[in-house]
């Protein structure tokens, strides 16, 4: 069955140290647990006790379990130098994949590879596979203990929901679709990825579909990230002409090697910069992010916080070759992707300060975060961007998650009318939520300290005492990056003090949430606290050498062909100082703000009265401005969407009926009328017309014919004898 | 004989019977005209017989006689039932068969 | 049985639907069961002939060449044989027919539309399907001429019979429209007649129609002829696939049209135009295919924008749908006007694909138009609430139709867009490649008017006026009989596309001049004449 059998790519091997494994090399048994939960749950769920959300998180723990085995595979061949694996050419026997080193090492662990054939085409193979190295083994452990502790929370935060089953499933499927993505070989299977985590999103967002602003919500997130998937395809399409493969390694191997030229990896990095901007909200394709909050709040955690949002900050680091080599990034101060993630930081953390919606002050903040992952990726801090999306993914999940609690409690999201106080009500939400807190502004010891550190004196813009060595002097982005801390460290004490401070102003009783609540906020709280440690920075005195840097080194692909070699920069006190005060320098503004002067007005106040918001024209002038959201949203809404839908689609069927068809329409009136032409004036006057006039000219000689017959004999005796007379006459004459 | 005085004679009888043919209205006389038409005709016959010693002249006329009895007897047939009709023999009158 | 399938399948294929339709025609119209029934074997036994033949083509393991192949003198005062024979780009789309028609008959089976008659109805259902089927299978350009017009009655009268408000106007400008680009086809075949060496059939030396001989035949043509020839063929095509600006037909033929004509339509009629393209224009006149690729690249790009935005101003849901049909054709020709392998094995995928699920949204839609007896989109609204499991399928095609990668759909769009970066040799790239960059706007817009459409339609809650409408209710099970199949086709295709890809590789890299790839295309081109 020639056409239904796989082709197995089997790919040379030269002298690399390839890792291998058991968990390494059936990496895809992780997105496919999921994968089959979804269907049994659309299938089955609702006869399940629990309406299905046992087989998700059965499947789901399973991908966590086998995530970390491998993670443990992973790490112990980069810790033991690689096994001797693959050496030459093999294939386990006809019926089976053959196992790949890609690309030559020196020193590194290349990834794990295994690939089966999808389609052919043009009768060139295309192949579809798994890539597992340390960037896949910490996406994958992040993917799963997130989407892990999201369902356990969801049984309570979604109990008697309309649709709890439907729920699980796609949250189910869209764990399987991350796995997918993240364990991705070939750019197309990311692509693939990509687009089905933003079918789901769309599906979570718009989960009470019933109500039209959540619809809508669900369509803009899909729409914009459509928006910028138009850049992905460009930019694929681009990358597989230019290598000659859809493979990763492949493809990041050509940028770095030379076979590509520059001006193509430059054209391809910037349409993927276009799909990283929607997909990881970055400016100005991050308005769909705000708006996506309308969906559950755990779902708000698991995939606009911790992981599909990090899809694009992922796909970055996948195809870094490509970028770095295309936005020259080593040894220069200014490149487009670390300004667009610069702008980023500052145009989320500014907007997060007029939000009343708790969930929407979080996921501005995620944008800002994720500003920093790009801006990292942009200045060359590959595992900085890395280390920051790891520790992110927790203690934002821990704030959403915390934010739900309280919104399970108070029924509400708004900050201003219906919290207040809730430190006393809610000790647990609430403990937690400072630690996340804490992460997130980056103060000493929490994991947000320093996963953002590390970004900053990666920006190489520092030098005193460290910061050196860097890719290049973004100063720029630095300052940028500075001025962000302060911002955080400021909207996040509002949203504390209105949350948890004051008076209680809503109508309810709050109560604290239960465990099955309670118990993930305590594990993303306590993560958020340790999960920094795990790469302290080289030359940290406090702690033994073996345990520095760990996670620099299971994760950064060293030394191998398919990853650039890039420069760490120095580590450095002084910017650590500098940052902690800068951040201390923004909560304390905050804190004087709200916990002096406006608890000064009263324990229930939310805003000063006569702030400087209504006492300073230009204050009041840039508070609409942020209001507005830069007037992004009118602008995209109104203008181009409203265009698009209204006049231009009008337009062109207006134009497709009136001109187009009318032409098609106006050909057959207009034959019809020539036929009318034809048969009235033509036939029938002037065909018809001869015919008719034979007729009336045999009549009118008959009538004059007739005149002849007088009957009378005489008459007809004289014609006779003339007639003879002249044929008497001709007879003689002529003959 | 002179054959020019008997073609002339022939003539002459053959012009009076065409007027009497053709310019009156009596009935009768139309049919005596007739006759002497065929008379005149015999006349011209017999005369080219004799000129040309032969019998064949002759003969001729005598099929013309016969034919000239025949249909004077129809004629004049026609032309009692006509009288017996109109009680006229006007031939003016007689126009029925006009188209 | 190898040798029953070589010799008669494609025969028996072709012509057991119209015997179907001949014993039906004998029976008398009040027994409607019984016509039903026989309409239904008669397909049922086609799909299952196209079945066994699938299995003798992948046992026969040569996809590229022509399989089955019949070969028998007919037409000999002017040279046309009866030739019939299936690659690996006709097989995909014969079994599309094959496996649309039964269906059709399925989701009839209580739901005939206004003025019933059962019997008239299948029949000409079943003439259709001789016709669809014998066009994909013919090989010669006189037969394949009798097939392509045998189509257009039958649905003209389904149109015009049995069709909405405006089913006169709709059936007449279809059938018009449509003839009109035939006549200038049928003169561009018998220009390639009389234009081509005369080559050797049956042992001596003839002018053909025979598709497989005039590739090289027509080879020695002059340029400029070709270009004419070409277009003579470009506008028969064009306007059945429908390309902008020749479409106007097709939204108010399918807006008319019963919910089945609608189906049959999309699902294969409008493959017939593309197919030609793949089967005819660009194999036998490669110089002018290369000379028109950019003007149809042009036009293609052109519907796939004007098509999403037609859509966006409808209200109407089925000209909606319709619309989007110009857009996906737009990928299809798309693909094609690249001349490449990638291009056209993305427009062979692509029709299957826009087969499958537009048949499916055309379905969805007549069942909408029953539940609801509008089609209005103002007025519809809350299709989850009311039936959830329609509601899922509707969402589910939606996603397989704005090219989802996973789905069917994706596969015909994203390689028509790759094969856009890099076309054909002799083709220009910059004219391409903006052609791209329209192309993926495309995708953003037709993810814009789907997800409009859907949000309408499934989304919120019902409207007051249906609210309790009892007649509204979830799908029924001949309807479920009639999508399943479509459904599962549009997922496995969208997940392993190697099943449809592998079959058409071979075939499409068979029948593309190698002329095309080279840089020196004059040179190439006078040389392969000369040989």
């Amino acid at each position: 069955m020639g056409a239904l059998s796989a082709v197995f790519g089997a790919e040379a091997v030269g002298e690399a140290t390839a890792a291998s494994g058991w968990f390494l090399e059936n990496a895809w048994l992780i997105w496919l647990f999921p994968a089959v939960s979804f269907l049994l749950i659309l299938l089955f769920g609702k006869r399940f006790p629990k309406g299905g959300s046992e087989i998700g998180i059965f499947a789901v723990g399973a991908s966590f379990v086998f995530g970390v085995a491998t993670a443990i595979q992973w790490i112990s061949e980069v810790e033991g130098g690689g096994s001797k694996g693959a050496e030459g050419e093999y294939a386990l026997g006809a019926g089976a994949l053959s196992l790949a080193a890609e690309g030559e090492s020196s020193g590194g662990v290349s990834a794990v590879s295994r690939s089966i054939t999808w389609l052919t085409n043009g009768a060139e193979s295309i192949g579809a596979g798994i890539l597992i190295d340390g960037l896949a083994v910490m996406m994958i452990f992040v993917v799963t203990l997130v989407s892990l502790l999201v369902h356990v929370y969801s049984t309570d935060y979604v109990a008697g929901d309309r649709r709890y089953t439907h729920f699980f499933a796609f949250l189910s499927l869209f764990t399987a679709s991350m796995l997918f993505f993240v364990t991705a070989s070939t750019t197309l299977q990311m692509l693939v990825g990509w687009e089905l985590v933003g079918v789901c999103s769309f599906a979570l967002i718009g989960h009470w579909w019933e109500e039209k602003p959540n619809s809508n919500a669900a369509l803009k997130a899909f729409f914009t990230n459509r928006v910028g998937d138009m850049g992905l395809i460009i930019g694929v399409s681009i990358l597989f002409f230019a290598a000659g493969t859809f493979d990763v390694i492949g493809v990041n191997e050509a940028a770095l090697n030379g076979t590509m030229t520059h001006t193509v990896t430059l054209a391809a990095a910037l349409c993927l910069t276009a799909a990283v901007m929607s997909k990881s909200g970055q400016f100005f394709l991050h308005t769909w992010l705000p708006d996506a909050m309308a969906g559950p709040t755990p779902v708000s955690a698991l995939i606009h916080a911790a992981t599909m949002v990090v899809a694009g900050i992922f796909m970055i680091a996948r195809l870094y070759g490509v970028f770095f080599e295309g936005y020259s990034i080593g040894g220069s101060s200014l490149n487009l992707l670390a300004l667009i993630g610069g702008v980023t930081t500052l145009v989320g953390a500014s907007l997060a300060f007029v939000q009343n919606d708790i969930k929407k002050v979080l996921a501005y903040s995620t944008i800002s975060q994720l500003g920093y992952m790009v801006l990292a990726l942009g200045v060359g801090a590959w595992t900085a961007a890395l280390f920051h999306l790891f520790t992110h993914a927790f203690f934002k999940a821990c704030l959403f998650l915390g934010s739900g609690s309280v919104s399970h409690a108070v029924h509400s999201f708004d900050m201003k009318k219906d919290m207040g106080g809730l430190r006393a009500h809610m000790p647990h939400t609430y403990r937690t939520f400072m630690l996340g807190t804490l992460a997130l502004a980056g103060l000493p010891i929490f994991s947000g300290f320093w996963s953002k550190d590390e970004i900053l004196v990666g920006t190489g813009g520092w030098g005193f005492f460290g910061g050196t060595d860097a890719n290049g002097s973004y100063t720029i982005m630095l300052v940028m990056g500075l001025v962000t801390a302060a911002l955080t460290g400021a909207y996040m004490t509002r949203v504390v003090y209105l949350t948890f401070f004051g008076e209680y102003r809503g109508h309810g009783t709050p109560h604290e949430s239960g465990p099955r609540i309670t118990a993930p906020l305590w594990i993303l709280g306590s993560l958020a606290v340790v999960a920094g440690f795990i790469n302290f920075p080289p030359g940290f005195q406090l702690v033994p050498e073996s345990w520095r840097e760990k996670f620099f080194q299971w994760v950064e692909p060293v030394g191998v062909s398919y990853f650039p070699s890039i420069k760490h920069a120095t580590p450095s006190w002084s910017l650590a100082i500098v940052s902690v005060i800068v951040a201390l320098a923004g909560i304390a503004a905050a804190a004087y703000y709200y916990f002096v002067r406006v608890r000064a007005v009263s324990p229930m106040a939310t805003e000063l009265p006569n702030g400087p918001t209504r006492r300073w024209v230009l204050a009041r002038a840039g508070h609409s401005v942020l209001v507005n959201k830069y007037y992004l949203d009118w602008l995209y809404t109104r203008v181009i969407v409203g265009f698009v839908k209204g006049p231009l689609a009008k337009g062109t069927n207006w134009v497709n009926q009136h001109v187009i068809d009318r032409v098609v329409n106006e050909v057959g009136t207009r034959s019809v009328q020539a036929g009318n032409v034809v048969y009235h004036k033509v036939d029938q006057l002037v065909v018809d017309g001869v015919v008719n006039a034979t007729g009336k000219i045999s009549d009118a000689s008959g009538e004059e014919l007739r005149r002849m017959q007088t009957g009378k004999v005489q008459q007809y005796a004289a014609i006779m004898f003339i007639a003879a007379t002249i044929l008497a006459g001709i007879f003689i004459i002529v003959i | 004989m002179y054959l020019n005085t008997m073609l002339l004679l022939a003539a002459v009888l053959f012009c009076i019977g065409v007027y009497g043919v053709l310019a009156r209205r009596n009935g009768v006389l139309v049919l005596m005209s007739i006759e002497l038409i065929l008379n005149a005709v015999n006349i011209n016959l017999v005369a080219f017989g004799a000129f040309h010693a032969t019998v064949v002249g002759q003969i001729f006329a005598l099929f013309v006689i016969t034919v000239a009895a025949a249909e004077v007897g129809i004629g004049l047939a026609i032309v009692l039932l006509l009288y017996r009709n109109r009680r006229s023999i006007n031939l003016d009158q007689v126009d029925l068969m006009r188209g | 049985m190898a040798e029953f399938l070589n010799d008669w399948g494609l025969s028996l294929a072709t012509f057991l639907p119209i015997i179907g339709a001949a014993v039906m025609l004998l029976i008398p119209k009040e027994n409607e069961q019984l016509h039903k029934l026989i309409a239904l074997a008669t397909s049922v036994a086609v799909a299952v002939f196209g079945v066994l033949l699938l299995i003798q083509f992948i046992d026969n393991d040569d996809y590229g060449a022509l399989n089955f192949v019949v070969d028998k003198s007919w037409i000999d005062v002017i040279d046309s044989r009866y030739i019939m024979g299936v690659d690996g780009i006709s097989l995909p789309l014969m079994l599309l027919t094959m496996l649309i028609v039964p269906l059709c008959v399925i989701y009839s089976w209580n739901h005939f539309p206004e003025p019933r008659n059962p019997k008239a109805f299948l029949m000409l259902i079943l003439i259709l399907e001789t016709g669809m089927i014998g066009t994909f299978a013919a090989q010669d350009l006189i037969l394949f001429f009798v097939f392509f017009e045998v189509v257009l009655l039958p649905m003209y009268f389904m149109i015009g019979v049995w069709g909405g408000e405006n089913r006169r106007y709709a059936a007449i400008k279809f059938f018009l429209f449509t003839l009109f680009g035939s006549a200038l086809m049928l003169v561009s075949f018998l220009a390639l007649y009389f234009l081509a060496d005369p080559t050797m059939v049956a042992g001596e030396l003839t002018r053909t129609f025979d598709m497989r001989l005039l590739p090289d035949a027509a080879a020695g043509i002059a340029k400029s002829s070709q270009v004419w020839v070409f277009g003579g063929m470009f506008l028969g095509f064009g306007i059945k696939v429908p390309m902008f600006p020749f479409h106007t037909w097709l939204p108010d033929a399918h807006t008319e049209a019963p919910t089945v004509g609608s189906v049959i339509l999309a699902a294969v009629l409008l493959k017939l135009g593309t197919y030609g393209f793949v089967r005819i224009a660009i194999p036998i006149l490669p110089e002018a295919a290369a000379e028109w690729a950019p003007f149809i690249g042009l036009l293609a790009v052109i519907g796939i924008i004007y098509g999403a935005l037609g859509c966006l101003a409808q209200r109407d849901l089925k000209r909606l749908v319709a619309f989007s049909s110009v857009a996906h054709m737009g990928f299809v020709m798309l693909g094609i006007a690249t001349l490449t392998d990638f291009g056209i094995n993305a427009a062979v995928f692509g029709m299957v694909a826009h087969g499958l699920i537009t048949g499916m949204l055309f379905f969805l839609a007549g069942s909408v138009k029953e539940r609801y007896h509008t089609l209005d989109m103002t007025r519809l609204g809350g299709l989850l609430v009311q039936a959830p499991r329609m509601g899922w399928i509707l969402g589910f095609c939606v996603m397989a139709s704005l090219g989802l990668p996973g789905l069917a759909g994706f596969w015909g769009e994203f390689p028509a867009i790759l094969a856009s970066y890099n076309p054909a040799e002799v083709l220009a790239e910059e004219t391409f490649r903006s052609y791209m960059v329209v192309a993926a706007v495309g995708t953003v817009l037709a993810a814009g008017y789907l997800l409009w459409m859907f949000q309408k339609t499934a989304f919120g809650n019902p409207k007051d006026e249906f609210a309790n409408d009892p007649n509204v209710k979830d799908a029924t099970f001949s309807e479920y009989l009639a999508w399943v199949p479509l459904l599962i086709l549009i997922l496995l295709l969208g997940v392993y596309p190697q099943l449809l890809f592998g079959a058409t590789d071979p075939a499409v890299v068979n029948s593309l001049s190698e002329c095309l790839e080279s840089a020196t295309s004059e040179a190439c081109f006078d040389a392969a004449a000369g040989q």
